[in-house]
């Protein structure tokens, strides 16, 4: 019985992966389309992106997933009742991969942006000199160059995303947390049920923090280390 | 909207209701700040001999400081904080002992794993600071004769404490919106006291846009002091100007 729980609530670690690398490419397109509007030198657009950037992330993660999650839904029964079709509800899942995905892209914003300040310019107009579009500048002289730059905080980022998807549990996902407390009521053994959660999440960040890590290494052959 | 109702819900948040005053109870704002100030002076004082034990010579001092550091940044704080608050509940040692007074209210819960959660970030931080002195510095403070632990004291903790500022900074701010999740465990912080009003209206968009706007401007208000003292204290690391 002992081990039947334990059995259950990693099998919960499928969700919150899936919930992490699915709010993680809405974070990376929203980061580089920040970044982008930050660094394009029009004004709107780099207000817009500021805007953005500053107001998610002076808020926290909980606030704004139950802002969005419950707002959405009246809005969206709003929506459905002046189309006169019958109402949805929204998934919690994707309630919650969209609510974090929008919630890293700003913290993403700032650090691709930092990445791409830190190639030097003289690269893009090589590059314009050469007859290259802006977009394909970009994506062949700029992206290589600025993952370098872009790794550590990216890391950074990815751990703190992972560590925020406990709180879809909120919601009712049924990731390790939700599965957590179900196993909780269950059997009593709250510690041995959050411990289990919590070495499941050190497995992830440790593992994901490693692989990081070579990546970072990998990336970094080209450039010489100061000491 | 109408203002009447607004006003009422917003009196919430500072702790009062519409008829009473503010500030009658510590729900909402002045709970955060509680949840935020304790941790964060317990963490400052308790990371600056761990900082010095992370970056020890002897594995017997330095591995256990890793462990614990990397137990508590791996792992969300919201588990962090059930763990305490339902896990120890089940141990008869626990109950039995005269800190069940304490661990059996989430408030107190609240504290202690925020200010563990805290004090791993800010060690942390503060080791990685310590470790980039520079060799020059030590080797000055070493050729004045003086002690290693003059030299921590005088040389190397106030420099490292300086340039761990950005980064403390944002240590801070992650605090504050950490804080938020106790209102999963039945406090009522400025998050809680929005989850409140929503479950008695319905109505999302003006609780939590009110809390919204108060993280919002207590994030601001963090980043502008940290900025102030980064212009006072790391001067020294700004561009010359011409």
């Amino acid at each position: 019985m002992n081990g039947d729980y334990q059995q259950h609530i990693v099998a919960g670690v499928g969700i919150t992966l899936l919930i992490a690398v699915g709010s993680l490419l809405i974070a990376v397109t929203l980061g580089l389309l920040g970044a982008a509007c930050k660094l394009s030198g029009m004004k709107s657009l780099y207000l817009l992106s500021d805007v953005y950037s500053t107001v998610v992330r002076g808020v926290p993660e909980l606030v704004w997933m139950l802002f969005l999650f419950f707002g959405a839904q009246i809005w969206l029964n709003q929506l459905c009742a002046w189309l006169q079709i019958e109402s949805i509800d929204i998934d919690p899942m994707m309630a919650g991969i969209v609510t974090i995905g929008f919630i890293f892209g700003a913290y993403m914003t700032e650090t691709f942006r930092g990445a791409i300040l830190a190639v030097p310019h003289g690269q893009t107009e090589a590059g314009l000199s050469l007859g290259m579009s802006p977009l394909r500048v970009f994506v062949r002289i700029i992206l290589p160059q600025m993952v370098v730059h872009a790794l550590p905080g990216f890391s950074n980022n990815w751990m703190v995303l992972v560590k925020s998807t406990a709180l879809v549990s909120v919601l009712g996902v049924s990731d390790l947390m939700h599965r957590a407390s179900l196993a909780k009521s269950a059997t009593g053994n709250a510690f041995g049920v959050y411990l289990t959660v919590c070495l499941v999440y050190l497995g992830i960040t440790s593992i994901s923090g490693w692989l990081l890590r070579l990546c970072e290494q990998r990336f970094s052959r080209g450039i010489r280390q100061a000491l | 909207m109408n203002l009447d109702e607004l006003l009422a819900q917003l009196a919430g948040f500072f702790g009062g209701s519409a008829e009473g005053g503010l500030f009658v109870t510590s729900d909402g704002l002045l709970l955060t700040l509680q949840l935020q100030l304790i941790p964060m002076a317990l963490g400052l004082l308790l990371s600056i001999p761990l900082a010095f034990a992370r970056n020890a010579r002897s594995g017997w001092i330095a591995k256990p400081v890793w462990c614990y550091t990397w137990l508590f940044r791996g792992t969300p704080m919201l588990v962090q904080l059930f763990l305490i608050y339902y896990g120890l509940a089940q141990f008869e040692a626990v109950k039995d002992s005269r800190a069940w007074a304490y661990l059996r209210d989430p408030y107190c819960c609240a504290l202690l794993s925020f200010a563990l959660n805290t004090t791993a970030y800010t060690t942390e931080i503060l080791a990685g600071q310590i470790r980039r002195i520079d060799w020059r510095e030590i080797e000055a403070a070493q050729s004045l004769g003086m002690s290693r632990w003059m030299m921590n004291y005088r040389i190397v903790l106030p420099s490292a404490l300086r340039r761990s500022l950005p980064a403390y900074g944002n240590e801070v701010i992650m605090l504050l919106h950490g804080t938020s999740i106790v209102s999963l465990v039945t406090l009522t912080d400025i998050t809680g006291v929005a989850r409140h009003l929503y479950s008695e209206t319905y109505d999302p968009f003006q609780p939590f846009m009110i809390a919204g706007a108060l993280y919002l401007s207590l994030t601001w208000l963090i980043s502008r002091l940290f900025l102030k003292m980064e212009h006072r204290w790391l001067a020294f690391l700004k561009p010359a100007s011409r």
